[in-house]
């Protein structure tokens, strides 16, 4: 029987980092295999002016471990009711937005448009609202998508062990959940109703989808809710707990960092773009085998700047809204999207920057279900 | 009686026990480790453990080793 | 404090037993090691010689016996050895050793991982003998090992981490101790596997083969702690480049 993943108390994440030194940042910048404390140095405020040096030694790693590509995908977003009421985010229960479930039908109109495009790898995202759409429905989808993309993540609630070994055999290969905020205080005050107010639960659900044999898991904290340095350190300590006790699996960290949303809510800690640089930095330096995501959330200015520095995938000509993509949109946003280019002139500014956009990364046919 | 050691044909005399057998080889018992006929005997049973014509014997004991 | 399967050891120098001039030298030579855990192997009687026993001189209230499987050839070899030991007092802890190969005694991996399955489930404390096989000594921990041992260099060849990268590697993944075994010829072999993050070290031949055996025990003894003393010290990391370059694309695009 495995011990849960638990965090050590998380007021003392940020005593760590305050602790490090230049030297304890030097010592991180130059050793290969890093440990937490070389983590919490390369987040401290002591590491920003190391930028350059994280820069350099993260570009050198990501270009040998993966290559000089970056893989593309897109969200599908296949409902945005939700039972939850989480303060930060426009499908919250609270917010009078329209509301849409698609049904297999638009789903599947969706996922050709994009197919069209070029998309490959996508990502179901929902709400929570199991009544209105739970796992029957994306094991439908999953059915019916499996054979024409390469692979299938679903973003989507908290589910059972048992769930996911069924959406495993229906196609789905990966599960991104996101804690939103390691910290167990913060996390009550942001997530007020609803099951995602249990933060034990969803603490644990990375270990239950990789338990299920899940090819690949997805981890994250929203940047803006907390104090980002120590929500990075405590993305480490998931990320290497994850690494030890499901050593098959694939895993990922995705940067999701606080934007403007319907009901209007501004990041409680400003994250700058250097910040999210650092942040992204220390991970690579940290786990030389992560991939890092980076969506359309940030701008296309930066998205291009960052090709080869350590992120992995980008999202492209993203919508965020169910059923957005084959007709105009017609109900909420989850974020606002900040980079607005098409599929096509992402790949293109990948190119320029001499890299392989990779649209197709994998085939479900060699997908043993 | 005839029986086999350690792949050899030797000389016994019948209803010896295990442990007077090999005290009478000259090894003490107690570092002796004994399978009879395939079977690995527990220490506690060797005095209870009665040689038959033609059994096999194999005598082992723990020897320097890396 | 080390702590296997529940026991804990004060020394992260364990030792072999094979291959000394007289069990009077390998009495010395353990004594000066400060090992608290010996390998011992299991052999048919010499019928002929019942003088020649190991156990006259090692004191078993001294050093925590450690049985391996050493000769066999197959995995039912093996656990047929463990058995044995185990029947005959020698407790349930288990090297398992299986070298099919006499030339290179490199270990079998698909038996080694068949006979550790088998042996855990039939109550043993399971310390398999690997090469330094990353691969292998994550699927040796699913099945329930106490530690993995994987090889420096093949046994007896004294060339030190010959597999240093692979060895890097498994103490990362590592969720037993790993002890790293074989091959160690020297003192500052036994040190830099410590610095590197290795629970223990077991050396036999480069001991029990040198010129004076005691001195060189206690050589290993020595060695031993450097190399775990500096790596909780934190060693300072040795840099490759002279001095960090900017990336070409430079970082102004950042806001």
């Amino acid at each position: 029987m495995m011990d849960a993943f638990s965090l050590p108390d998380f007021n003392e994440l940020p005593q760590l980092i305050a602790s490090r030194s230049k030297d304890d940042v030097l010592r991180a910048l130059h050793g290969s295999h890093l440990s937490v404390s070389d983590l919490a140095a390369l987040v401290s405020p002591v590491a920003e002016a190391y930028l350059p040096e994280m820069a350099t030694k993260a570009q050198a790693i990501t270009q040998q471990r993966f290559g000089r590509v970056i893989q593309i995908y897109a969200p599908l977003y296949l409902s945005n009711y939700c039972t939850n009421r989480c303060l930060y985010c426009g499908f919250s229960a609270e917010n009078q937005i329209q509301r849409r479930c698609l049904t297999l039908e638009e789903v599947e109109d969706e996922a050709n448009t994009l197919k069209q495009r070029g998309v490959n790898h996508l990502l179901l995202v929902s709400g929570e609202a199991p009544k209105k759409m739970g796992v029957d429905f994306i094991e439908q989808v999953a059915l019916r998508l499996k054979d024409r993309f390469a692979s299938l993540s679903i973003e989507v609630q908290p589910l059972t062990e048992a769930e996911y070994t069924r959406l495993f055999a229906s196609g789905i290969t990966s599960v991104a959940v996101y804690q939103e905020t390691y910290d167990p205080a913060l996390y009550q005050r942001m997530h007020l109703a609803g099951k995602k107010s249990d933060y034990a639960y969803r603490l644990e659900t990375p270990a239950r989808a990789a338990a299920s044999g899940m090819r690949e898991v997805g981890i994250g904290a929203l940047l803006g809710l907390g104090d980002w340095r120590a929500e990075g350190l405590a993305l480490g300590l998931h990320l290497a707990w994850l690494r030890k006790h499901f050593w098959r699996t694939g895993l990922t960290v995705s940067f999701p960092r606080i934007r403007p949303a319907e009901g209007g809510f501004q990041a409680l800690v400003p994250i700058s773009e250097r910040n999210l640089t650092q942040l992204i930095f220390a991970l690579r330096l940290f786990d030389h085998n992560v991939g890092l995501l980076l969506s359309t959330r940030e701008e296309a200015r930066y998205r291009n700047g960052m090709v080869g520095l350590g992120p992995t995938r980008y999202s492209a000509g993203s919508c965020t809204a169910p059923g957005g993509y084959a007709h105009e949109d017609q109900s909420a946003e989850q974020f606002a999207v900040d980079d607005h280019r098409s599929i096509a002139e992402v790949c293109a500014a990948i190119q320029g920057q001499g890299f392989d956009p990779v649209r197709k990364d994998w085939d479900s046919c060699f997908q043993e279900f | 009686m005839k029986i086999i050691v350690n792949g050899e044909e030797k000389e016994a005399q019948s209803a010896l026990s295990v442990s007077e057998y090999v005290t009478a080889l000259g090894f003490d018992p107690e570092t002796v480790v004994v399978e009879l006929d395939g079977q690995i005997l527990n220490r506690v049973d060797y005095a209870d453990r009665r040689l038959t014509e033609g059994c096999e014997l194999e005598l082992i004991r723990f020897i320097g080793g890396g | 404090m080390l702590t296997i399967a529940g026991k804990t050891f004060s020394s992260r120098l364990f030792t072999g037993t094979g291959k000394f001039a007289s069990a009077e030298v390998m009495r010395q030579a353990l004594l000066a090691s400060g090992s608290e855990m010996v390998t011992v192997a299991l052999r048919r009687i010499d019928l002929n010689d019942p003088e020649d026993d190991i156990m006259q001189v090692l004191d078993r209230t001294k050093f925590f016996f450690l049985p391996n499987t050493a000769g066999a050839r197959n995995a039912s070899e093996a656990v047929r050895l463990a058995r044995l030991s185990r029947a005959s007092g020698g407790g349930n802890w288990v090297k398992l050793e299986v070298t099919p190969d006499p030339r290179t005694l490199l270990p079998d991996p698909v038996d080694t991982l068949l006979a550790a399955d088998e042996l855990v489930k039939d109550g043993f404390v399971v310390l398999p003998y690997i090469n330094a096989d990353p691969i292998l000594a994550l699927r040796l921990q699913d099945v329930g090992v106490a530690a993995v041992m994987p090889l420096a260099a093949p046994i007896g060849t004294n060339r030190g981490l010959v597999t240093r990268y692979q060895i890097e590697i498994i103490i990362a993944q590592a969720q037993v101790p790993v002890v790293v075994d074989a091959g160690l010829g020297a003192p500052s072999h036994a040190a830099l596997a410590m610095e590197m993050g290795a629970d223990a070290v077991l050396v036999n031949t480069a001991i029990a083969v040198a010129g004076d055996p005691v001195r060189m025990a206690n050589a290993f003894r020595l060695g031993v702690t450097a190399g775990r003393e500096a790596f909780l010290a934190g060693l300072g990391a040795a840099s490759d480049q002279a001095s960090a370059s900017t990336p070409q694309a430079g970082l102004d695009f950042i806001r």
